[in-house]
């Protein structure tokens, strides 16, 4: 009865504190500007199947996408069983949905192996991270935090896959000698390996053990529940959202100003019929997490620094200081801190900062090829391209701030109607040229 | 070789006509004197199989790409309206161009602003004269020869075309070896996103440099290539490493008109 009211307090307050954090990172997300992706509901369900539910784009690098599908598939299977342990837990009963009788072996079996393919992935993620040490986890953006945050995540995992398998070979145990309420439920596969280790014990301390494993177990998935929000694991909630969002337009096509349209057409015709500019001035591009779309903010949340963009980056992997995975971690950082200011002041006072400048600094945009290779390697279509081209039109649209050589190209294109310094009457030389 | 038959989108309209397709060259392709050479060999193409097409002429100017890619997206719009203005008041409907670039933008980002053509790259406009019929290739001086292909960025990834300057490079009898990063996976050529025009930021290689040295690596005869930006970028590579006289850097469009002797 006590421990009832206990574990039914604690899975209050754990819900509770999440749904508080998680709903900061959403009014943060919606910081962002407007920008529609509402249309091809169809489409985005297919996409989102298959992306997202169906890691089509994790397999592109087979050794990490299986492991990373053994760890999904477990993270996402074992969860059934938590269903079981919250009803344990409030009612006080043990396997309560052990009627199910075969099924119930079944499903149990499963969630045994599944929880060794989630030790044996978490194994390799771990020593490729930190033995092997392959390149794109040895970043300088990851140092500090996020490369802890990577490790917490790995072995907290081995623990709670840990604690589950050690709670099975007791109560199974348990169950064998009759005791008591532990009644004949469940088959163990793998759990049952451990029973040279456990069998010798009496049958309080499995006893102790096998409740130990059970508190261990559900307390540490409403912790770790509650250590999402801080961290990069967050992915495991937004991939899903931020894939169906995702731009459905070909890679290439880039959004179009249309602050800009209105005031090119007015150029170009000043009888032409545009809407009234609005009251607030307008800005061109992005200098702050403001500036970018819910969209951009959601992927900056998203984002799981795996790298793969980065280790795709022309520039990067020739030495450039860009990165586009730093342009996103340093987009959700940004917004950590702007959501921290707005906590503490009730709205958003200048602290003097931004996203420009601050943390991503102009050498690092101005290193941009803009060859979507960071947004087809992506394996949940996040898009830093977006947010660098933002920045860009801010540098060069507000602070006129491009390197000299552009300023010439554009120069050239204002004046000759092409990038070089060529007269626009030679443009059909080469007709007659030999 | 017989002289280059280009008639202008002005020529057909004084004679009351129309043609079938605009050949949309592009800023390099008309300057350059490289890609000159690939222009020329697109037109020796279209001539080849009787199009009718039409160049704009002094009547084209950039599509605004390189501006757009910068971050100055007034001057983009500027020159997306103007041309815009000046292919809808050629009713122009299909549109080949000579450079991803061009392609890319008149294709995807003209529409919202106005300028709605169907538009094609060049080895996509290849693909479907060879598909009908209408030019025969044989493999010609590439025959068995060693082709390592370098996607165009904004051929491949930004328009998911991979296929038809493959299909081309294998009608002609040779031997396509890919490099490990290929299609999708494909390596920038270090020009995209305005690099062509400034200086590459402080670091450790020129990217040109990293990509050509995977070419290479394959030992081709040829790194044929589909954009006029790569065409620079590779042969600066291949110079780097002193191999352009054993390597030849070729669009597929000039080892199509090669092939055919035209």
């Amino acid at each position: 009865m006590i421990s009832s009211i206990i574990f039914t307090i604690i899975l209050l307050c754990g819900g509770y504190l999440f749904y508080k954090n998680a709903s900061k990172i959403r009014r943060n997300v919606l910081l962002g500007k407007e920008i529609d992706r509402s249309d091809n509901s169809s489409e985005r369900w297919k996409l989102m199947t298959l992306v997202a539910i169906g890691q089509s784009k994790m397999v592109v690098r087979p050794i990490a996408g299986i492991m990373h599908i053994l760890l999904y598939a477990g993270f996402v299977i074992i969860n059934i069983e938590v269903i079981e342990i919250v009803i344990d837990g409030i009612f006080g009963t043990h396997r309560v949905l052990s009627f199910m009788g075969g099924f119930y072996n079944f499903l149990i079996a499963s969630f045994e192996w599944l929880a060794l393919g989630v030790i044996v992935g978490c194994v390799v993620f771990f020593v490729r991270r930190n033995v092997i040490k392959l390149q794109r986890f040895m970043s300088k953006e990851l140092d500090g935090w996020p490369r802890s945050d990577a490790n917490y995540i790995l072995i907290t995992e081995v623990l709670l896959m840990s604690a589950f398998l050690i709670m099975n070979c007791t109560d199974h145990l348990l169950q064998t000698k009759g005791y008591d309420h532990y009644i004949n439920a469940g088959s163990f596969p793998v759990s049952s390996l451990l029973n040279p280790i456990f069998n010798n014990m009496s049958t309080e301390s499995l006893v102790m053990l096998e409740r130990g494993c059970w508190w261990f177990h559900i307390i540490g998935i409403i912790a770790f529940l509650n250590y999402l929000p801080y961290s990069k694991h967050f992915h495991i909630l937004l991939a899903f959202p931020a894939v169906y969002f995702s731009n459905l337009k070909p890679k290439g096509a880039f959004n179009n100003l249309t602050s800009v349209t209105n005031e090119v057409k007015l150029m170009l015709d000043p009888n032409a019929t545009v809407p009234p500019p609005p009251e607030t001035p307008l800005k061109f591009g992005a200098k702050d997490v403001m500036d970018l779309t819910w969209k951009q903010l959601m992927d900056a949340y998203t984002c799981t620094e795996c790298g793969r963009c980065t280790s795709s980056c022309p520039a990067n992997q020739t030495g450039k200081l860009l990165s586009p995975r730093k342009i996103l971690m340093d987009t959700r950082d940004r917004l950590t801190e702007v959501g921290k200011n707005i906590d503490a002041n009730g709205s958003f006072v200048d602290d003097g900062k931004s996203l420009l400048g601050n943390y991503i600094t102009e050498e690092e945009l101005w290193a941009c090829n803009t060859c979507n290779a960071c947004t087809e390697a992506c394996p949940v279509n996040l898009d830093p391209l977006s947010v660098i081209m933002d920045l860009r039109q801010f540098l060069v649209m507000e602070k006129s701030s491009a390197p000299n050589a552009l300023n010439a190209m554009f120069t050239n294109i204002e004046n000759n109607g092409a990038p070089w310094q060529f007269s626009p009457a030679d443009r059909l030389n080469w007709a007659s040229e030999d | 070789m017989s002289q280059l038959n280009v008639p202008t989108m002005a020529d057909y309209m004084a004679k009351g006509e129309a043609p079938e397709i605009l050949f949309w060259v592009g800023c390099a392709g008309s300057f350059d004197d490289r890609a000159k050479k690939i222009t020329k060999a697109i037109v020796k193409i279209l001539n080849h199989v009787n199009i009718k097409f039409a160049v704009l002429g002094v009547e084209e100017t950039c599509t605004g790409d390189p501006a757009k890619r910068a971050g100055n997206e007034f001057l983009f719009q500027m020159q997306a309206m103007q041309n815009i203005q000046v292919l809808n008041g050629y009713e122009v409907k299909k549109i080949v161009t000579g450079c991803p670039h061009c392609f890319n933008t008149i294709k995807n980002e003209y529409p919202e602003l106005g300028g709605k053509y169907e538009v094609i790259h060049h080895t996509q406009l290849v693909q479907q004269l060879i598909d009908s019929g209408k030019l025969k290739v044989e493999g010609g001086e590439f025959k068995g020869k060693k082709i390592t292909f370098h996607d165009p960025c904004y051929l491949g990834r930004a328009n998911n075309e991979y296929e038809a300057p493959r299909n081309i490079i294998q009608k002609l009898d040779a031997e396509l070896n890919e490099m490990k990063r290929s299609r999708a996976n494909g390596l920038c050529c270090g020009a995209g996103g305005a690099q062509m025009f400034k200086e590459a930021e402080k670091g450790n290689k020129e990217v040109n440099v990293e990509r050509s040295e995977e070419a290479l690596a394959m030992n081709p005869d040829v790194i044929a290539v589909g954009c006029p930006f790569c065409m620079t970028m590779m042969r600066d590579g291949v110079k780097h490493f002193e191999k352009e006289d054993k390597v030849q850097v070729l669009d597929v469009s000039e080892m199509i008109a090669k092939a055919n002797d035209l």
